[in-house]
C-alpha cells in the first residue's frame, strides 16, 4: 500500500530569531526522550520533525537562548 | 541523521544497566559506588539527563517511611491491603526499611526535601490508612541531581541506544543485550556478567481518549521493552492482569494530584460538589469508585480546590504547574480554569502495565532478583507493588548492589552467535520493504483495540475476539510493517513490544478467573473475588515459545495481617449521613 502525506500541527515552536542551532547547539534536540527535534539542513535552526510529543517540556526548560516553546497539542487541548 | 546504516559493535562490561530515568542511574550509581574497579554500561533510550517517567522532577514522594511518622511494618501492611492481599512482603518490607536511607542519600544529592519549622521532614498523609506523603520543594532538579553523581562515579553512558532483545547464555543465565541505535540503525551488542533492567511502564498499551498517541500519562518513551524483552528472554512475569488505570486531567492526561492537593484539602467530587470517596490513594479499589461515579450520572469527576482560600488554591497551583508535568498550567490557561474558582474535570486514563502504581512487572524478590539468574529488574516495569519514584530508586540501589556481587562472582555466559543475525533481521525487517503500513498506523490499530476490547470491565468474549484481531495485525507487522529512516524503526520496535504487552494483558486476564484489585481486574463473568482459588499470584512466561500462566503461592506474611483489617480498602465510599 502506497503512503501518503497527512498534514499536522506540532506542538513544539522554535523562534528562529533566537535559535542558535547554527552556531552548532543542539541541546533540545539531545534532551527531547521521544527524539522528535532535529536542525533543519535548510535553516540551520531546530524544528519539530515527528509529531509525537508528550509536551514534558525539556527542550523548552533547557534551551539556552529561550527560543523553544511547547504548546499543548492540538487534539488535547 | 536517521539514515539508516549497517554497522555492528560489540562491547564487554560486568554490569549492563538498561533504562536510565530513575532505578536506572542509581542501580549504576550502587554498583560503581560498591566496586569501583568493575566497569558499568547505562544504556539509555533517549538521553539520561532528561529520560524516564520523572524527565522534568517529581513534586513529592508518596511512600515515603520516615521513623517518626510511620513504621516498616505499617507500610508493609497498607501496601498488602491495598494490593488485595497478593503481595510477597519481603521487598516491599526491605524497602521499607531501606527508604529512609535513600531518601538521606538523595538529600546529599541537592534534592530537598519539605521541612517543617523544627526542620523535621514535613510528611502528610493521603493514604488509607498510614501517612508517607513528603513534598519536593526542588522537584525540578531530580534529573540534573542524578546526572552530576553519575558523572562524579564515571558511569559509562550510551544514549539513543534502544535494546530489543537479551541475550542468554548457554548455561542459562543473563549474557548481554542487542540495541539499535535509534539514529542510525546501528546495532550494539553488549556482553555483561548481569544485566539489569529498569526500563519503566508500558505506558503506550491504551489509547488515551485524546486519540493522540503520545498523550499517554506515562513518559510516551516507555511502551513497554522490558516487559517484551523479559518475556522473550524467558523470565516470568506476575499479575499482568492487574491493570494501572490512574484517575487524570481529563484530556490533558497528566495527574490531578490529590497527593499534593489533598494536605491542603482538596478533593475529588462529583458534578453534584460532593466527595464520594474518602482517600485519594490510587488504588483498584478507589478506581472502582471512581468508575461507578462516572458511570451513574452523577460524573463526571472533578478534582475540587475552589472551596479553598484563594492562597491556598494558588499556591497548589504553583507547586502542580512548575513540577512534574509543568504544561499543566498552560493546558488549563488555554481553557481558562483557575483551581480557585473551577473545578477541574478528570477521567480514567488508559490502561499500562506499572508496578510503581498497581502491581504488573517482571516478577522479582527482595533482591531485585528475576527467574533468570543474574537478570535484575527495578522500578515501574518490576513486580514490588505501589513503588512509585522512591521505590524505583530503592529497589534500583538494590538491584546495582546484587548484581555487582554476582557479577564479581561469575565469567561471561556464552550466547549463541545465530541469535544475534536473528534479532537483526527481525529488527531490519520493516527497512528492508518498499512500501508498507507505517508504524504509527499499526501501533493506533492495536493501542484502538485495546480500548474497545481490552479495558475494563473484563469480558471474556470481548477478550476472544481482541485475541483474534492482534493475531490479524500481528501478521501485518510482521509482513507488512515498512520503516523509512532511524527515527521510524525505533517505533516500529516500539510497536512489535506493544503488541507483546497487548498479548500479555489479554491472557493473564483471561487466566485469573475471578475479580481482584477493584477496577484494576474486574472480570464480569467471574464478578467475585475468590480466594479459595485466586489467593495467589499468577506468573506469565513463555514456555516451547508460547505464553503461558501458571499460579504461585504467596509468600508466608512477615507481617500478619488481621481480618477486619484486609478489607479496609473495600471501605472507601462516603457513607451517607445519618
Amino acid at each position: 500500500m502506497p503512503l501518503a502525506n497527512t498534514a499536522t500541527s506540532v506542538p513544539v515552536v522554535v523562534d528562529e530569531g533566537k535559535c542558535i542551532a547554527d552556531k552548532g547547539c543542539t541541546v533540545c534536540v539531545d534532551v527531547c526522550p521521544l527524539d522528535v527535534l532535529r536542525i533543519s539542513d535548510l535553516t540551520g535552526k531546530a524544528y519539530m520533525k515527528y509529531d509525537e510529543c508528550w509536551y514534558c517540556m525539556p527542550c523548552e526548560a533547557d534551551c539556552p537562548t529561550g527560543a523553544v516553546t511547547v504548546n499543548i497539542p492540538y487534539l488535547l487541548k | 541523521m536517521d539514515d539508516i546504516r549497517s554497522g555492528l559493535s560489540e562491547v564487554e562490561c560486568d554490569v549492563l544497566v538498561i533504562g536510565g530515568g530513575t532505578a536506572g542511574p542509581m542501580a549504576a550509581y550502587k554498583a560503581r559506588k560498591k566496586n569501583p574497579e568493575a566497569t558499568v554500561i547505562l544504556l539509555e533510550k533517549a538521553n539520561v539527563k532528561r529520560s524516564g517517567a520523572i524527565s522534568m522532577g517529581m513534586d513529592g514522594l508518596n511512600n515515603a517511611v520516615i521513623p517518626g511518622h510511620s513504621t516498616p511494618e505499617q507500610y508493609t501492611k497498607e501496601i498488602t491491603i491495598a494490593n488485595d492481599g497478593i503481595c510477597d512482603q519481603a521487598a516491599v518490607y526491605k524497602y521499607a526499611q531501606n527508604c529512609y536511607s535513600i531518601i538521606q542519600e538523595l538529600d546529599q544529592f541537592g534534592i530537598r526535601f519539605q521541612k517543617d519549622e523544627t526542620g523535621e521532614y514535613d510528611v502528610k498523609k493521603v493514604h488509607h490508612m498510614g501517612t508517607y506523603v513528603l513534598p519536593m520543594p526542588n522537584g525540578d532538579t531530580v534529573k540534573k541531581a542524578l546526572y552530576r553523581q553519575l558523572r562524579r562515579m564515571r558511569v559509562l553512558i550510551s544514549n539513543r541506544f534502544m535494546a530489543t532483545r537479551l541475550l542468554t547464555g548457554k548455561r542459562g543465565r543473563a549474557a548481554g543485550a542487542i540495541a539499535v541505535n535509534t539514529r542510525s540503525g546501528e546495532f550494539l551488542v553488549i556482553r555483561a556478567k548481569a544485566v539489569i533492567m529498569c526500563m519503566g511502564a508500558a505506558g503506550r498499551l491504551g489509547l488515551p481518549t485524546s486519540g493522540y498517541l503520545f498523550g499517554t500519562y506515562e513518559n510516551a518513551a516507555n511502551s513497554g521493552e522490558g516487559y517484551a524483552m523479559a518475556y522473550h528472554a524467558g523470565a516470568k512475569l506476575a499479575n499482568l492482569e492487574c491493570f494501572q488505570i490512574n484517575p487524570l486531567i481529563k484530556d490533558y492526561n497528566g495527574p490531578a494530584c490529590a497527593y499534593v492537593a489533598g494536605p491542603f484539602g482538596g478533593y475529588t467530587a462529583n458534578s453534584r460538589n460532593e466527595r464520594f470517596i474518602e482517600c485519594d490513594y490510587w488504588s483498584g479499589q478507589m478506581m472502582q469508585e471512581f468508575y461507578n461515579e462516572l458511570m451513574s450520572g452523577k460524573g463526571p469527576v472533578f478534582l475540587k480546590l475552589n472551596h479553598l482560600h484563594e492562597d491556598t488554591a494558588n499556591h497548589i497551583e504553583q507547586i502542580l504547574h512548575t513540577v512534574e508535568r509543568p504544561t499543566r498550567g498552560r493546558f488549563h490557561d488555554g481553557r481558562g480554569t483557575k483551581y480557585a474558582r473551577d473545578m477541574i474535570e478528570m477521567h480514567i486514563s488508559e490502561i499500562g502495565f506499572c508496578s510503581g502504581h498497581s502491581a504488573s512487572g517482571v516478577y522479582v524478590d527482595e533482591f531485585a532478583r528475576t527467574t533468570i539468574p543474574g537478570l535484575y529488574a527495578a522500578g515501574d516495569m518490576a513486580s514490588v507493588p505501589h513503588n512509585y519514584m522512591l521505590g524505583a530508586f530503592t529497589n534500583g540501589a538494590v538491584a546495582g548492589e546484587d548484581a555487582i556481587d554476582f557479577a564479581a562472582e561469575v565469567d561471561f555466559d556464552d550466547y549463541d552467535g545465530e541469535a544475534i543475525a536473528v534479532e537483526r533481521e527481525r529488527v531490519l525487517a520493516p527497512t528492508r520493504r518498499e512500501d508498507g503500513i507505517p508504524p504509527n498506523q499499526i501501533e493506533y490499530k492495536i493501542r484502538r483495540l485495546v480500548n474497545d476490547y481490552l479495558q475494563p470491565p473484563k469480558v471474556t468474549k470481548k477478550y476472544e475476539i481482541c485475541q483474534a484481531r492482534l493475531a490479524e495485525v500481528r501478521e501485518d507487522m510482521e509482513n507488512a510493517m515498512v520503516a523509512r529512516d532511524a527515527h521510524e524503526l525505533m517505533r516500529a520496535a516500539e510497536v512489535a513490544s506493544i503488541l507483546d504487552c497487548a498479548d500479555m494483558a489479554a491472557f493473564a486476564s483471561l487466566f485469573r478467573q475471578e475479580s481482584r484489585w477493584g477496577l484494576y481486574h474486574w472480570r464480569v463473568d467471574h464478578p467475585e473475588r475468590d480466594d479459595e482459588a485466586w489467593n495467589c499470584h499468577v506468573l506469565l512466561s513463555k514456555m516451547d515459545g508460547a505464553m503461558s500462566c501458571e499460579k504461585r503461592a504467596v509468600q508466608p506474611y512477615i507481617i500478619p495481617i488481621a481480618d477486619d483489617e484486609k478489607d479496609a480498602y473495600y471501605n472507601q465510599r462516603v457513607r451517607a449521613q445519618a
